[in-house]
């Protein structure tokens, strides 16, 4: 029966596997209702697989889907309660648009008169009411995707599920339709499983995070534990820049680890579980989170030389070279551009560290 | 105008309009030696007197088109009634073509679907076996299938060992082997161009489809047929027009009582007992139904996409 206190989607031990490729690696996670979630990872991550798994294009190896608590795995697509904005939109050339969003509805047995007033109503709300008699070839590449996103709304899903849908966008359009996105999850209050490569789009948009590497959550979470706090040397490296740095962890006390970077450099961060005294392993450092000055600040400064800038509109990048091959990237807002300019490549500098802006990374 | 690009024309603008004629010259001297000479030649023909050993006589008439359409007795010299014998046989032909083209498109439909569907490497080598059969005579197939169908064949003998029927089917000399001849003479013209409608398609819209609550039948025939419709139409004309025209699966398996078009034609240009003129005005008036069946099949579907 279903549980309306239960989780919107359930996922138990799912593996996929194709032939000798396992595309999947027994994941779990649970997506709550009204959340707007997003898988995030490279292509051939298994963000994809999973979502078809849900939808029901794919079989499950093994494991199982639960959509508020029935089991769902092994119903054909069209008995599953979700519908999907497929990447490419995927409407029908042949009908029009008023035709394509009340079609779901027509499948579900409602008069035509009701699948017709309430592809009306969609169409309205993604301000789309003056198309409703033209064929999709004749929309534009936005246009058509506010078609499927009304498609899919249409049949009032329990789950919409998003496949890269703003991938063919321009930056301009996809940033407003991220927001447009976003509120409509909130006002329709429908769970939202949306599947990108694009790392930015995800925080941005959603609740929460799961990143996805070689068919394995890497790590689950909002957008800020992600981006402030990596588990791991790939989630760190695939979420937003940030500088990679080969340290040994000399000392641990009162939560706090003194890392050796080589070159007579050292920094101090928080402890991490599962890094131990001894441990060589990596330390992240977002570039905006470092500092440039002329006189060292306190006794974790790292001395070394400015080697170029690099202009990137809002921030301006200093690439630092330190004692012993150790290379920085500080990250300064545009507007403190005086100070940054006060360091003409070659200059010597000294680069401080935000308190508590260090993590050590498992792996 | 040369560089007319240049002055405002926009990138669409025809650079090309003083080289057109030129560029042009190949497709209308094919055209003209393969397809409008020959069409002029019987057209004119048609209107000539026959001359009895064969050949025509370089003297205007209308005598071919009477006989075909009217009767005037033996000696001609009755008052006209209508001729049904010819119509008939062309109301039978279109009636054989229309079978062989249904029956054509009920196997071809699912098989170019289904080699479609196959990885890239599987459907070259079902295209191909598809294909093999066409690189035999056309004549020496038809014969095969008569052996094949005839009542001590392969197929009646099938059917017997197998205790489906109890004495052989007569199938030699029927419409249906016509049909079947047909069929199997032009198959891979329905399932070539279908294949082609069914490879382009986006089968994320079948998908779309099932997500959005349609089952399978409704799959096929609200978004897959409506989408590869132009690959049916285009299979449907090119199995239909050369059935109609067809002589040797008629003359072969059809026997004397299931004459068809295509043969009274032939007839009309073999040995001495011809009458080309007659030959002609029959090959001008299929030539014009046609015509007219395609017209009309094409005012239908831009009215029906509008």
């Amino acid at each position: 029966m279903s549980d309306e206190r239960a989780a919107a989607i359930d996922v138990r031990d799912a593996v996929k596997r194709y032939g000798d490729f396992t595309a999947l690696k027994r994941i779990s996670l649970s997506i709550a209702d009204n959340e707007f979630f997003t898988l995030l990872g490279p292509s051939g991550c298994g963000k994809t697989t999973l979502l078809r798994m849900i939808a029901g294009f794919e079989d499950v190896t093994e494991g199982a889907i639960f959509l508020f608590g029935d089991e769902i795995e092994t119903l054909p697509p069209h008995k599953r309660p979700v519908n999907t904005v497929f990447q490419n939109y995927a409407l029908f050339p042949h009908m029009t648009v008023q035709e394509n969003v009340g079609f779901g509805l027509e499948m579900l047995g409602r008069s035509r008169a009701e699948a017709r007033a309430r592809a009306g109503e969609m169409l309205e709300m993604v301000q789309l009411s003056q198309f409703a008699a033209r064929k999709p070839a004749q929309l534009s590449g936005g246009q058509q995707q506010r078609v499927a996103l009304a498609r899919a709304l249409a049949p009032q899903p329990k789950v919409l599920l998003l496949d890269e849908p703003l991938s063919a966008l321009d930056l301009k359009l996809r940033k407003a339709m991220q927001l447009e996105l976003k509120h409509l999850q909130r006002d329709t209050g429908i769970t939202f499983i949306f599947v990108t490569h694009d790392q930015e789009e995800a925080l941005t948009m959603s609740d929460r995070i799961a990143v996805m590497s070689a068919g394995e959550v890497q790590q689950l979470g909002t957008a800020r534990d992600i981006y402030e706090r990596p588990r791991n040397m790939f989630v760190a490296d695939f979420i937003g820049e940030t500088n990679l740095l080969e340290v040994h962890v000399d000392r641990i006390a009162e939560g706090r680890a003194l890392c050796h970077l080589g070159g007579g450099h050292a920094l101090s961060c928080d402890a991490v579980d599962g890094v131990g005294v001894g441990a060589r392993v990596h330390l992240s450092v977002r570039p905006e989170r470092l500092a440039l000055s002329a006189a060292a600040q306190g006794d974790e400064s790292l001395a070394g030389t400015v080697r170029e800038h690099v202009f990137v509109g809002t921030d301006i990048t200093t690439l630092v070279d330190l004692a012993g091959g150790i290379s920085l990237r500080v990250r300064s807002a545009n507007s403190a551009r005086a100070s940054a300019q006060m360091f003409e490549p070659g200059a010597a500098v000294h680069v401080t560290m935000e308190q508590g802006a260090g993590r050590l990374l498992v792996d | 105008m040369a560089g007319g690009a240049a002055s405002g024309g926009g990138p669409r603008a025809d650079t090309y309009a003083a080289d057109r004629t030129w560029l042009l010259l190949p497709a209308w001297v094919t055209l003209s030696i393969l397809v409008l000479a020959p069409v002029a030649m019987m057209l004119v023909y048609s209107f000539l007197t026959k001359e009895f050993r064969g050949g025509v006589i370089w003297e205007f008439s209308l005598a071919a088109y009477d006989q075909f359409f009217f009767d005037r007795g033996l000696f001609g010299d009755e008052p006209p009634r209508i001729e049904w014998t010819y119509i008939l046989i062309f109301w039978r032909s279109i009636w054989q073509a229309g079978a062989a083209t249904l029956l054509s498109l009920l196997i071809g439909l699912p098989t170019a679907y289904y080699i479609a569907t196959r990885p890239a490497r599987q459907r070259a080598v079902w295209l191909f076996l598809i294909t093999i059969p066409y690189w035999v005579n056309l004549l020496i197939r038809t014969v095969s299938m008569k052996f094949l169908l005839r009542d001590q064949g392969p197929l009646n003998d099938a059917l017997l060992g197998l205790g489906v029927i109890d004495a052989p089917l007569s199938i030699v000399n029927t419409n249906l082997a016509v049909q079947l001849g047909l069929f199997y003479s032009y198959l891979p013209f329905m399932v070539l161009p279908i294949y082609a409608a069914v490879e382009r398609y986006n089968f994320a819209l079948s998908e779309a489809a099932a997500d959005l609550y349609a089952t399978r039948w409704v799959i096929l025939r609200r978004i897959l047929l409506p989408n590869v419709r132009p690959g049916i139409i285009a299979g449907c004309v090119l199995v239909f027009v050369p059935s109609l025209g067809s002589f040797l699966a008629p003359d072969l398996l059809g026997g004397a009582r299931n004459f068809m078009i295509g043969s009274l034609i032939e007839e009309q240009f073999k040995g001495n007992a011809g009458n080309w003129p007659f030959g002609a005005a029959a090959s001008m008036i299929l030539l014009t139904l046609v015509l007219i069946l395609l017209l009309a099949f094409a005012r239908a579907q831009s009215r029906e996409s509008r």
